[in-house]
């Protein structure tokens, strides 16, 4: 039942990025599986999006490697065709009407989907002859929605691609990736903050904290992993002893967990006399990142903790 | 698909059998494909498609090549005789526990449980 794991599309391997006295990245080493959707995940100032510079070829890590398709992709025109990069609030040229700036989308990538591209402006209700220095926060976002999927491009990366979008274009967003990822597979790297919107979605995860790769995994694998446990103060520590404990509190004699399930120890938390409940993802990213936010301070005991 | 219950390939196989089960999905029809699943339930269709391989192994579905996925012959009683061994364990333990931290003795429960056919 175990699938042959996919090719890479991109390789990323102990890649540091420093910014004059700032570590962005700190040996960062991953795989981006083609043909994947993989989530990127993160705080604000995680690393996401340098992580997207690096492999779109706009930056060059300080140490290590990156390769996409094979090849290191900067300055190498061969690669970058392949690569369609939508910037968190992208701004396109002042003199540009939304129609040039998608003319101008359509040179640049080899699949270009001029149908899709026009279905899609009717999605978002774009008025094509509208110059882009006019839009609002949402329909700038949405131009570069459009470029995204309509370039089909086989690797392409979506950083917070929905700022000013409601929620009616975000799902609209959603139902058009997927239509048009199941049509014509090809590798994704979504950078989100809204992770219960689009956790179905994903395939994969890649959580980063504070440029540290947290978390790296196969979504669905996620979803089983992490419980959230209740129930009397003793029984939940005895209980969150066998596994990772990720996160607790306590109100006067209860208290509650969140676990990561070692494979090897008893993950019956029922029979243990306490009530359980499945930690989705959104949960398991925001107890992983909180968890590697305090490392330092945190006392590792459930007792101290506890307290 | 509900994101709090656990893996979605496996809702997804559940939902299937239910189908299967509920005499909705017949035996010998044709499934919904990956890519249908992944639209009607906006997840991924690699998570579809992995929930659909789940019932291929388990001998609930067939794959013929290049036409799609059917439900088996016999089908719809192998779920059945599985559900009604996995029953014990999904409905009447959870009673048991519940029952026993309010003080309602086994004796008493059978009782209940005579008197709750009478009503239907």
């Amino acid at each position: 039942m175990t699938p042959a794991p996919l090719p890479a599309a991109a390789t990323v391997s102990g890649v540091t990025m420093r910014f004059r006295n700032h570590v962005a990245l700190d040996d960062v080493s991953t795989v981006v599986a083609q043909d994947a959707i993989t989530g990127l995940l993160g705080r604000n100032g995680a690393g996401k999006t340098t992580l997207m510079q690096l492999l779109t070829g706009h930056r060059v890590p300080t140490s290590g490697r990156v390769e996409v398709f094979g090849r290191p992709p900067y300055e190498d025109d061969d690669v970058l065709r392949d690569i369609c990069f939508v910037k968190e609030g992208q701004r396109y040229p002042e003199q540009f009407r939304v129609k040039d700036a998608l003319s101008a989308a359509a040179l640049v990538f080899p699949s270009w989907d001029a149908e899709l591209a026009a279905s899609l402006m009717e999605d978002f209700d774009l008025p094509p002859k509208r110059p882009v220095k006019k839009l609002s926060r949402g329909m700038n976002s949405a131009v570069g929605i459009i470029i995204g999927l309509a370039a089909r491009a086989p690797l392409t990366l979506f950083d917070e691609p929905y700022l000013g979008l409601d929620a009616v274009a975000r799902q609209l967003f959603y139902d058009r990736l997927l239509a048009d990822y199941a049509e014509h597979p090809r590798t994704i790297v979504l950078s989100t903050h809204l992770i219960e919107e689009i956790a179905a979605l994903l395939e994969h995860v890649l959580l980063i904290d504070r440029g540290r790769v947290v978390l790296d995994a196969d979504a669905e694998s996620l979803r089983g992993s992490a419980l959230t446990v209740a129930g009397p103060r003793d029984r939940v520590a005895a209980f969150a002893a066998g596994h990772e404990l990720l996160h607790t509190e306590t109100l006067g004699a209860s208290s509650r967990a969140v676990v990561r399930l070692r494979p090897d120890a008893d993950d019956d938390a029922a029979a243990a006399g306490l009530s359980v409940e499945q930690t989705n993802l959104q949960q398991l990213v925001v107890a992983m990142s909180l968890r590697s936010t305090e490392a330092s301070t945190i006392p590792s005991r459930l007792e101290e903790l506890s307290r | 698909m509900n994101e709090d219950a656990g893996p979605i390939f496996r809702q997804v196989a559940a939902e299937i059998e239910n189908a299967i089960v509920d005499g909705s999905l017949a035996e010998e029809s044709q499934a919904p494909s990956s890519n249908e699943l992944a639209a009607f339930h906006r997840i991924n269709p690699a998570t579809a498609a992995k929930g659909l391989n789940q019932l291929v192994a388990d001998g609930v579905l067939t794959k013929r090549r290049g036409v799609g996925m059917f439900v088996a012959t016999g089908a719809r009683e192998q779920l059945l005789k599985r559900r009604r061994t996995e029953f014990a364990d999904q409905y009447v333990r959870p009673l048991m526990t519940e029952a026993h931290k309010l003080g309602i003795s086994p004796a008493e429960l059978t009782t209940m449980i005579r008197h709750w056919e009478d009503p239907r």
